[in-house]
């Protein structure tokens, strides 16, 4: 049983690996091949070298992005999870503020972004709100329905010991919903950085949004891709913060 | 020596001031009301009287209000009328000296196995050293020593009924309800349960309502046969199993065991 595990462990790691040299091989030999404009699509060797070259300004660039992100995530969670649980626990603040909710979601945060910017200016809280705005929804619909799906057994389990509505929350409804809470939060993580590139894009004077637009206008497609790739970097290692708190939060959970 | 069946008429339960009297049970009746809107009568009509002590089985065909019953008992559920008193009192919500055996393990995943039957001391706010203490004990008496900060996901099935059972005895219940605790168990293992159950008993000595459809289960396991009837749940016989303690497997085979099964066959009307 070990062996095969580490076989399956070994698998887990070459194969992506494997995936991902391909796809920039196959990238890398077509842009050489054609000779492509590097305006037009850089070459992933192009890419790595203005990484390399602009590292200090794509990580200076990265702090703003990165604090937007958090503390719109932050703030989502702070704030989505217990309207969650006065959603989930009471059927009349459920049928007053559902629809409200189903129906702010329908509005296309693009297009609240510039009057956010409005609001809040070009620094950092009008980010900071486009983030909290997008990842809110995933948070308070998925902690929601946890919520509502405490097995029956365990509810019944904790009236037949007298447990008060208390007790029943935090040791039993609570706990029941944090595998959806989790997954909720990982949309939700995601999501803050499209809405702080948003706010970006709208408009700031820094991060890396800022920095890819910025240099889209002047053309240096190289510098413009590197800052997409420390964007798709620093969504995935935002993620896998997430899957860290999954794993310290529900230990039970990854068998 | 083999109690001959009995008519329906004399079938009735001894109703009557027994000085041991733990729970006392008259004309329970309970309706739900169906999706229709029209009324479903799940139990008609409920006399009987529990010792204390004892263990006493609801034996009945599925579907007719073993587990109805069972729920008024525990306080979970209400009966439309009739009396369910337990020590004199009547039921109106789960008392804390109440243990509970789900059909179901009804594990936390997110606990361990000692903390999971740690659980009703928790909220009782009793979960001290001595609670621990027992829980441990516990849980070796029923072969899960080793297994305490295993998850439940990792026991079989016939270990998470005994963790379940476990949880239900950890705070020393006075009555003990259990619901086909043993109904997802195969064959071997239920009987290792039987025997297991027959064991705790000795040592807790609480008073027992178990609901089962195994009628071998039943005569093992009960002093008492309650036999009911199709939905809705009447008393279709009350056998009194008179077999010697200790019980051990050889009398499943033994003509006195055979033939208590045949008189709760003949209750059930799977045979005449
Ligand atoms: N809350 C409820 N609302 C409506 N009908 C119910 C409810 N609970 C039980 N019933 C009905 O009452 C009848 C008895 O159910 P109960 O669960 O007590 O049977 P049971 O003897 O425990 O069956 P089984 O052996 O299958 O567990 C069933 O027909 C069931 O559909
Ligand atoms: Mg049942």
């Amino acid at each position: 049983m070990k062996p095969r595990s580490r076989i399956h462990t070994i698998e887990a790691i070459v194969y992506p690996i494997v995936g991902i040299v391909a796809v920039l091989g196959l990238w890398q030999a077509y842009v050489t091949v054609f000779a492509v404009n590097p305006i037009v699509l850089p070459g992933p060797i192009a890419i790595a070298k203005a990484s390399v070259k602009h590292f200090d300004t794509l990580l200076e660039q990265t702090w703003p992005t990165l604090a937007e992100s958090i503390y719109g995530f932050a703030l989502a969670v702070l704030i989505g999870v217990p309207l969650a649980v006065c959603v989930a626990n009471s059927r009349i603040l459920n049928l007053t503020f559902y629809p409200i909710l189903i129906a702010t979601q329908s509005i296309p945060k693009v297009a609240v972004a510039p009057i956010i910017l409005v609001w809040f200016g070009v620094g950092m809280e009008s980010k900071l709100v486009i983030a909290f705005l997008v990842a809110f929804f995933p948070i308070v619909v998925d902690t929601a329905t946890g919520l509502r799906a405490t097995p029956p057994g365990l509810l019944e389990l904790a009236r037949s010991v007298s447990a008060s509505p208390s007790q029943t929350f935090w040791k039993v409804q609570f706990p029941a919903a944090m595998p959806f809470i989790i997954s909720g939060a990982k949309v939700a993580v995601t999501l803050a950085v499209i809405g702080a590139v948003i706010g970006e894009f709208v408009g700031s004077n820094e991060g890396l949004g800022n920095l890819l637009l910025a240099a889209n206008s002047q053309l240096d497609g190289p510098l413009a891709w590197a800052a997409l790739v420390w964007l798709s970097i620093l969504g995935i290692g935002l993620f896998f913060l997430v899957v860290v708190a999954e794993r310290v939060l529900m230990p039970w959970g990854h068998h | 020596m083999v109690a001959a069946p009995t008519s329906s008429q004399s079938a009735g339960p001894p109703v009557g001031g027994s000085s041991r009297s733990f729970g006392r049970f008259r004309n329970v009746h309970q309706e739900f009301l169906q999706e229709s809107g029209k009324p479903l009568v799940a139990i008609e009509d409920i006399s009987f009287d529990l010792a204390e002590g004892t263990l006493v089985s609801l034996l009945g065909p599925s579907g007719c209000g073993k587990t109805s019953f069972l729920k008024i008992v525990a306080g979970l559920a209400e009966a439309t009328y009739g009396i369910v008193e337990i020590r004199g009192q009547q039921v109106t919500r789960p008392q804390p000296d109440f243990g509970f055996v789900f059909q179901q393990a009804n594990l936390m995943p997110w606990r361990n196995v000692l903390d999971n039957v740690l659980f009703p001391m928790e909220i009782l706010r009793r979960k001290d050293a001595a609670a621990k203490r027992r829980a441990l004990e516990l849980l070796a008496l029923v072969g899960l020593s080793g297994f305490e900060n295993a998850r439940p996901s990792q026991l079989s099935g016939g270990m998470q009924q005994r963790a379940a059972l476990c949880r239900a005895l950890v705070h020393e219940p006075k009555l003990l309800l259990m619901d086909e605790p043993f109904g997802a168990l195969d064959e071997l293992t239920r009987m290792e349960m039987h025997d297991l159950l027959l064991q705790i008993r000795k040592v807790t000595n609480a008073t027992t309502l178990f609901v089962t459809h195994s009628i071998s289960e039943a005569v093992y396991l009960s002093d008492v046969i309650v036999a009911f009837s199709k939905r809705p749940a009447r008393i279709a016989d009350y056998i009194e199993v008179d077999l010697p303690y200790p019980r051990t497997p050889a009398l499943r085979y033994d003509a006195a065991f055979t033939g208590l099964e045949h008189r709760a066959g003949i209750a059930l009307g799977i045979t005449r």
